[in-house]
């Protein structure tokens, strides 16, 4: 196998693709998920905040920063990354997250990583240099390839610079937990919380409780708990609690993510979320999103599509226990999966990058 | 500007084109009459017509796949058109093609409240979505300016805009899914009413792509909750780089503004005279405005007046009242109206950098005296997007042409100070030819891509958003 390669430059990493001749298996830190097959192509020598702009919300960082030194440059502004993107350790790259596309209990109303995503540079697979997008915030300038290299995982192209729009961290928080509610009345307290005007930024549910989140400037945060508790009466008292709350836990799953079983993480209709739960029989699960974003935990080499029938939406298989047998990714119609197919054979005409299937 | 010539194989085949076409459709839904076809000829960027070959007006889904398979089969063109309302000239005929308005498909197909979308036609207004929406207490988020009028189908094409991006982002973050309709008659459903999609985001490149990779027939939305109250303040200052700095300020400062509009002399005197809202005298002017509950907007207002009195406006009016509210609007909504009274205008949307926004709007000012024009300017301040205005007046000779000049010369500025040719309204025709001064080569092939895989005979919306030279080899393919 050849050696690990490790560019230090748009440049170096452009030429290494133009010479490739064996498939390459793109790496940021390698904390979201193992890449497939290939000579290592790692990322992390590409470093740098090229550009940050606190006045008009922008943050441009070259693919191999480390995300927690993107979040400190912001937090130093009171600014952050509005998506929340999961830790995944320290290794983590700004350009790992954006090729999971990987987004935290703010989705919910802030948008995934692809909203806040606002430009890239990229090489393909032919070694090209690529941009599209920029650093402003409003931008329709020809066809969007930035949303299409945000969870692509690599089969496009290598990413070299990614930038964001930001927004102003808040100033406070707070969290209005329910207690004791089962998965249909959870998903309904959180429908509830986020159909109201208090401007809840998440919506959890787990063993320990339903979670909602309020956030922005202190007054108005005690001012909106109080009154979302009051709206959510019918589903019993809520406890207020100010401060970071369950919510790093929830996002980064933490002492969810590694029990045994298989991961699987299903995307579907909040209201259909009680009914695909009951039919999974999981070991586990996890609510966030207010239901749209359900996490479970299934006993090894079960076939969770399977369970669960014809639920409009997708399961995903995030982690397995071993080879089964059973597709990682949901099947794509046909006609989807053409498209796809044909992007990434021009792109990537050689099928080097990241051979295997496009996770998401 | 330059168009193609139209396949005179085309035009002359047009009586069996009309057959194939009345095969599909319902008679109603086939207009062949060049007298009625006339209607088609031109968006909302007037300066550029012409008439279609024919025009559809299916109502279904399966009636536009029966229309782009037939038109597929006979190599054809195909121009999809929302509502007409394309500043940017993205639903310009070519003489040779068949115009494919949505305009009927106007029906809610789902509304779901406690999972916050709504499933509509995508012929559907922009307006009427929220009017679908509000009596539960939500909105659809994006709102053009154009928003009584323009199709949602349109919006999705153009990655519409409006005033109030800062806060809630454009048409692409309040879109869960599609379904589209492939030139060859395929039907494919994107994304749906969940929030994310597995596999490559084709929803994100399908949105923005203006017609280029398909028709969209229906849209899943995302709706939002109608915040508690908004209300606006009105700050004007004695130059353009206060306002622009006080601007920054406000961002830095952790406040979240909806909206923060901008108008400079030219635009507050033209809307003084027109609307009479009894805007200041002064060099520029802000209009910000905060939502959320009645705290949360005094708290807000207070921070936003306490930056700005750092400043030393020349006036700093809060709204007390809807009323006063109305007021401080006024002058802005009239802005285009009367821009319109005085003349004949062109309406640019370049971005820009905020920080780069007292050196552009000086620059402006200079190429518009070299050119012996007017620009006016009211723009969306907080993220950037410019609306310069240049007035000029069609009558008289060359004029068009300067105007035109000055446009180009304006988004090469806006290019080179980081910024981009387009913010909201789309490249269309308009902005095709500038879209090497944006993209490299490589940037521009790599787009040109997408829509070989979506469209390979390229056959849809022809000859827009990609300068002609770089598209000739494929059209002729």
């Amino acid at each position: 196998m050849p050696p690990e390669r490790r560019p230090a430059s748009e440049d170096a990493l452009a030429q290494i693709l133009r010479e490739a001749r064996e498939p390459v298996a793109v790496r940021g830190g390698g904390t979201r998920g193992a890449p497939a097959g290939g000579a290592v192509l790692d990322t992390t020598a590409l470093t740098g905040i090229r550009l940050h702009e606190p006045g008009a919300l922008t943050i441009v960082a070259a693919a191999g920063t480390p995300l927690a030194e993107v979040e400190a440059a912001l937090a130093a502004h009171h600014q952050h990354l509005a998506f929340e993107p999961p830790r995944t350790g320290p290794g983590s790259t700004i350009g790992g997250v954006v090729a999971a596309n990987a987004s935290g209990p703010r989705r919910v109303v802030a948008g995934a990583c692809r909203d806040s995503l606002i430009g890239v540079r990229f090489v393909d697979g032919a070694g090209t240099v690529v941009k599209n997008g920029g650093r402003v915030m409003k931008n329709v300038t020809g066809i969007d390839l930035t949303k299409l290299m945000a969870g692509s995982r690599g089969a496009l192209g290598v990413l070299t610079e990614v930038a964001f729009k930001v927004l102003p961290r808040p100033e406070t928080r707070a969290t209005v937990t329910l207690r004791g509610l089962d998965d249909t009345r959870a998903v309904a307290a959180m429908a509830a919380a986020l159909g109201s005007p208090f401007e809840v930024t998440g919506a959890a549910h787990g063993p320990d409780g339903t979670h909602l989140r309020i956030e922005g400037f202190a007054g108005s945060v005690a001012d909106r708990a109080e009154r979302l508790a009051h709206v959510l009466a019918p589903f019993g008292t809520a406890d207020v609690t100010e401060g970071e709350g369950p919510w790093p836990a929830i996002r980064d799953l933490d002492g969810f993510a590694d029990a045994p079983g298989d991961l699987w993480r299903l995307s579907v209709r909040p209201s259909a979320a009680p009914g695909a739960v009951a039919r999974a029989g999981a070991l586990a699960h996890r609510m966030d999103w207010g239901g749209g974003r359900v996490w479970l935990v299934m006993p090894p080499g079960t076939d969770l599509r399977a369970r669960l029938g014809a639920v409009p939406g997708h399961a995903t298989r995030v982690r397995r226990t071993e080879a089964d047998g059973i597709a990682d990714l949901p099947p794509e119609v046909p006609a989807l999966a053409a498209l796809s197919a044909g992007l990434r054979a021009r792109f990537d005409p050689r099928g080097i990058l990241n051979p295997g299937p496009t996770t998401a | 500007m330059d168009m193609p010539v139209p396949d005179p194989a085309i035009l002359a085949r047009k009586d069996r084109i009309v057959a194939a076409l009345r095969a599909v459709l319902p008679g109603d839904a086939v207009i062949a009459d060049p007298a009625e076809t006339r209607a088609y000829e031109c968006d909302a960027l007037t300066a550029y017509r012409c008439p279609p070959l024919a025009v559809v007006l299916p109502r279904t889904t399966e009636e536009v796949a029966g229309v782009l398979r037939a038109c597929h089969a006979l190599r054809v063109p195909v121009v999809p058109r929302g509502s007409g309302t394309s500043l940017a000239g993205g639903a310009l005929p070519t003489a040779d093609c068949v115009v494919l308005g949505v305009a009927r498909m106007t029906a809610v197909l789902e509304t779901g409240y406690a999972d916050r979308f709504v499933h509509v036609q995508a012929g559907r207004t922009n307006l009427s979505v929220t009017g679908a929406v509000e009596g539960e207490g939500f909105f659809y988020a994006p709102d053009p300016s154009s928003q009584l009028a323009c199709a949602i189908a349109g919006n999705i094409a153009m990655n519409s805009g409006g005033a109030h991006c800062l806060k809630y982002g454009v048409t692409t973050n309040n879109l869960l899914g599609v379904t589209m309709v492939l030139m060859d008659g395929t039907v494919v459903q994107v994304g749906g009413p969940w929030m994310d999609a597995p596999g490559l985001d084709l929803l994100g490149v399908i949105c923005g792509s203006e017609g280029q990779l398909g028709v969209v027939t229906e849209a899943w939305l995302r709706i939002l909750p109608k915040p508690e109250g908004a209300r606006p303040v009105l700050i004007g200052f004695d130059s353009n780089e206060v306002a622009g700095k006080c601007v920054s300020d406000i961002i830095r400062a952790g406040v979240l503004p909806v909206a923060i509009e901008f108008m400079d002399r030219p635009a507050i005197e033209a809307c003084e005279r027109f609307a009479r809202a009894g805007y200041p005298d002064c060099e520029a002017l802000l209009i910000v405005e905060v939502e959320g509950s009645a705290a949360a907007i005094d708290h807000q207002l207070g921070l936003i007046a306490q930056i700005a009195r750092r400043h030393d406006p020349v006036e700093l009016r809060e709204s007390r009242s809807a009323e006063e509210s109305m007021r401080i609007w006024l002058g802005r909504k009239s802005a285009f109206g009367a821009m319109g009274k005085m003349g004949d205008y062109i309406c640019l949307d370049g971005t820009i950098p905020v920080s780069a926004l007292p050196h552009v709007l000086r620059r402006i000012g200079e190429l518009a005296d070299g050119y012996g024009l007017r620009v006016a300017n009211v723009f969306h301040a907080g993220d950037g997007n410019m609306h310069p205005l240049i007035l000029f007046d069609a009558n008289r000779p060359g004029d068009l042409d300067r105007a035109e000049a000055l446009g180009a010369d304006i988004l090469r500025l806006c290019v080179e100070v980081g910024g981009c040719l387009t913010g909201e309204h789309g490249v269309g025709v308009e902005k095709r030819d500038l879209m090497a001064v944006q993209f490299d080569a490589p940037d521009l092939e790599a787009q040109l891509r997408v829509k070989d895989v979506f469209d390979p005979d390229w056959l849809l919306n022809p000859a827009k958003v990609f300068p002609l030279d770089a598209t000739a080899g494929r059209r002729a393919a």
